[in-house]
C-alpha cells in the first residue's frame, strides 16, 4: 500500500514546526505500512549546503562483526574526499551510528562531490540542499522521528512516506523519499507500483542517471531529475510523468518551495487535498491531514491524470 | 438473445431492478420465519436518542458502541468527532436514524441493511459498500468507489466523488449532487446512477445494465456505454428524486443525459431462472 503525505505552507506565515506536523500525519498513515518511515523537510537557507549521508544498512549492525570500524573508517574517507574537493566543513553530526548530517561551504560541482562521496564503499547520499534535509529510516514515524529529533524541526514544506515493501527489501536505500541526484532541493515520494521501471531505468542510467536503489520509486525521482536537466519545469515534467510512467501511482515532489502532486490516468491511488488559505496539506488518507485540525475541514480527491503544483 | 417486454420501468432500466436470483426466490413462510430474520438485526424507537463521543475512540469500539445501543433499542444515534475515521457505521441491519457529525475515512458505512445515515462531513473511499437497503446521504465531497457493489437504497452526496462511483453498482439509486471521476458505471449491473456535474472518462464501461443521467459533461463513454432517449418518465422521477433531496442539476433536469448499456457485450447468456421465464 503505502502512504504519503506533503503539507506547505504559504509565504509570509509564521515559522511552523513541520517535522512534528508530518510526524503526526505519517504516524496516522502506519497501517498502510510500518517497514520504513522517511521525510523531506525544507527549512531555512543559510547559504550553506546541507548533506545527508548515510554510511550503512541500519541492518547491517546486526550481521558483521567489523561493521562498526568499516563504519568509521567510511566517514573518515568521506571528510577526507569533502576536503580534497575543497568543500568547507560547517558542522558534522552523527545523527545515528549510520548516518550524518553534513553542513559545507562548496562553490563547486555538486555532481562530481556527490559522485566522490558515493565512490566510497556503502557511502549513499540521501540528500543535498541549501533547504533540503532528507531523512529515512527503519520503523515508523514515532521511533523516526525520535531518532533524528524531527520534533524540533521548523520548515516551510515537507513530504513523507511510510512504506509497505513490496518489490524490494526492507532497508533505508529502498525507503522513501528519494532526492533527485544530482538536482540539490528536490525530492519524491510515491505510492503504487511502476510496471516499466526496468525499461526505463536501462534508458535513464544510459544517459548517466545513477540509481541507488532497485525500487521502482526512485524512477520517478530520476525521470524529474532528468526533464529538469533539459530545462523543463517540474510541472511539465510532472504533466509529462503521466504518460512516461506505466502502472498506478500516486506521487509527490518537492523543490525548494514548491509541492507538487501526480496521480496516474487509472486514479488507482488514494489522494486526499485540503486548500487552506494559510497551508495545503495531502495525504493517503483525510485521517491524516486531520492529525493538523480538530475540526471539520473541507477536503476533495484529485481525479485521474491530473498535476497540482503549489508555491511556498 | 431474449428480448424482455418493452414497458415504461423497462425504459427507464428498471424492468430488472428487483434482484431475481436464486436466493432472493424466497417466501415467507411461518415455519421458515426464522431463516428470514437477520442476526443481530434489532428492533429500535426511534424516538430513543443517544449520543457518542467518538474523539478518543477506535473505529471497533465505535462500532461496538452503536451495536450496543441499538440493542438496547436506541433507534436515533448521533456520533461525535470521528476525526475520518476507517470502517465506522458498518454492518447495520435495521432501520436506525444514524448522524455523524464529521467526517469518515474508508468503508464508512458498508454493508448496512436499513439505517438513514447522514454524514455532515465528507467520506473516503468505498463509503457504503455493498449497501442493500435505507439511505446515506453526505454534505461534503466523497473519495473513490463511492458506492461500490451497493444493491439498493439511496447514497447521496451533495458534493463531488472520485473515480469508480457506483462500480458493480446492481441496485439502488445514486446521486452525485457534483463531479464523478473515471471509470463510473464500471460494470454496472443495475439500479440507476444520477450525476448533476461532469463525469470523467470511460463513464459506464461494459456496463451490463442500468442507467446513469449526467447533467453536465461527460469526458468520454466507456465500452457499450451508449447514449439513451430521455423521455417525460425519466424526467418526472430525476425531479422527484433530486427534489427529495433538495439537490439542483446546473441546466435542470430535462437537459441531463441519460445512458444505458449498448448490450454489445452483454454476457447474462445463462439468465436466472426467473428471468427467463419473463424473457421467454
Amino acid at each position: 500500500m503505502c502512504g504519503i503525505a506533503g503539507i506547505i505552507h504559504k509565504k509570509g506565515g509564521q515559522s511552523v514546526n513541520i517535522g512534528k506536523q508530518m510526524t503526526s500525519m505519517l504516524q496516522a498513515l502506519k497501517h498502510r505500512g510500518p517497514d520504513s518511515t522517511g521525510y523531506a523537510v525544507y527549512g531555512e537557507d543559510n547559504g550553506n549546503q546541507i548533506l545527508r549521508i548515510k554510511v550503512a544498512e541500519a541492518n547491517e549492525l546486526e550481521g558483521s562483526y567489523s561493521i562498526h570500524e568499516d563504519i568509521l573508517e567510511r566517514i573518515v574517507t568521506v571528510d577526507e574526499r569533502l576536503a580534497d574537493l575543497g568543500a568547507k566543513v560547517i558542522s558534522k553530526e552523527s545523527v545515528t551510528e549510520y548516518s550524518l548530517r553534513y553542513e559545507i561551504s562548496f562553490d563547486g560541482d555538486m555532481k562530481k562531490l556527490v559522485d566522490f562521496l558515493e565512490d566510497v564503499e556503502d557511502v549513499e547520499i540521501l540528500s543535498v540542499g541549501s533547504t533540503l534535509e532528507l531523512i529515512k529510516d527503519l520503523g515508523d514515524a514515532a521511533v523516526v522521528s525520535a531518532q533524528y529529533g524531527l520534533n524540533d524541526f521548523d520548515g516551510t514544506h515537507a513530504i513523507g512516506h511510510t512504506r509497505m515493501a513490496t518489490e524490494s527489501d526492507i532497508d533505508i536505500r529502498s525507503a522513501h523519499p528519494y532526492w533527485a541526484y544530482p538536482f540539490s532541493d528536490i525530492a519524491v515520494v510515491h505510492n503504487g507500483q511502476l510496471t516499466n521501471y526496468w525499461t526505463h531505468r536501462r534508458d535513464l542510467e544510459r544517459k548517466g542517471h545513477r540509481f541507488s536503489s532497485n525500487c521502482d520509486s526512485e524512477l520517478i525521482a530520476v525521470y524529474i531529475a532528468n526533464k529538469m536537466s533539459d530545462g523543463v519545469d517540474l510541472e511539465t515534467a510532472m504533466r509529462d510523468s503521466i504518460d512516461f510512467l506505466d502502472g498506478v501511482f500516486t506521487y509527490l515532489v518537492t523543490t525548494k518551495d514548491q509541492l507538487g502532486m501526480a496521480k496516474d490516468c487509472m486514479a488507482a491511488k488514494p489522494m486526499v487535498v485540503y486548500e487552506g488559505d494559510d497551508m495545503i496539506a495531502l495525504a493517503s488518507e483525510e485521517i491524516a491531514i486531520r492529525k493538523l485540525f480538530d475540526h471539520q475541514i473541507h477536503t476533495f480527491d484529485p481525479y485521474e491524470g491530473e498535476v497540482k503544483v503549489w508555491q511556498h | 438473445m431474449a428480448t424482455l417486454k418493452d414497458t415504461k420501468s423497462h425504459d427507464m432500466g428498471l424492468h430488472e431492478e428487483s434482484l431475481k436470483g436464486r436466493t432472493q426466490q424466497r417466501f415467507f413462510s411461518v415455519d421458515e420465519s426464522s431463516n428470514l430474520t437477520y442476526f443481530n438485526s434489532f428492533e429500535v424507537d426511534t424516538d430513543k436518542t443517544a449520543t457518542i463521543d467518538a474523539l478518543e475512540m477506535t473505529p471497533r469500539e465505535i462500532n461496538i458502541e452503536i451495536r450496543e445501543l441499538m440493542e438496547s433499542g436506541v433507534g436515533s444515534i448521533t456520533v461525535d468527532n470521528p476525526m475520518s475515521r476507517h470502517g465506522v457505521g458498518v454492518g447495520i441491519l435495521n432501520r436506525l436514524n444514524l448522524t455523524f457529525n464529521d467526517s469518515l475515512g474508508y468503508f464508512g458505512c458498508g454493508l448496512i441493511d436499513g439505517p438513514n445515515v447522514h454524514i455532515k462531513g465528507r467520506v473516503g473511499w468505498s463509503c457504503a459498500e455493498n449497501m442493500m437497503a435505507g439511505t446515506v446521504l453526505i454534505e461534503m465531497n466523497a473519495g473513490s468507489t463511492f458506492g461500490a457493489a451497493i444493491r439498493g437504497g439511496d447514497l447521496v452526496c451533495r458534493g463531488s466523488v472520485g473515480a469508480r462511483t457506483g462500480i458493480d453498482q446492481k441496485g439502488g439509486t445514486i446521486i452525485v449532487g457534483g463531479n464523478t471521476g473515471a471509470f463510473s458505471g464500471f460494470m454496472m449491473q443495475r439500479g440507476r446512477m444520477i450525476v448533476c456535474g461532469d463525469a470523467g472518462r470511460s463513464l459506464g464501461d461494459s456496463m451490463y445494465d442500468g442507467v446513469i443521467y449526467v447533467g453536465g459533461e461527460v469526458e468520454e463513454l466507456g465500452i457499450d456505454c451508449v447514449p439513451g432517449e430521455m423521455t417525460e418518465l425519466d424526467v418526472r422521477y430525476l425531479t422527484s428524486k433530486l427534489d427529495l433531496y433538495g439537490i439542483k442539476t446546473p441546466n435542470g433536469v430535462e437537459k441531463m443525459n441519460k445512458y444505458v448499456s449498448g448490450k454489445m457485450l452483454w454476457n447474462y447468456d445463462k439468465l436466472e431462472p426467473s428471468e427467463k421465464k419473463i424473457a421467454l
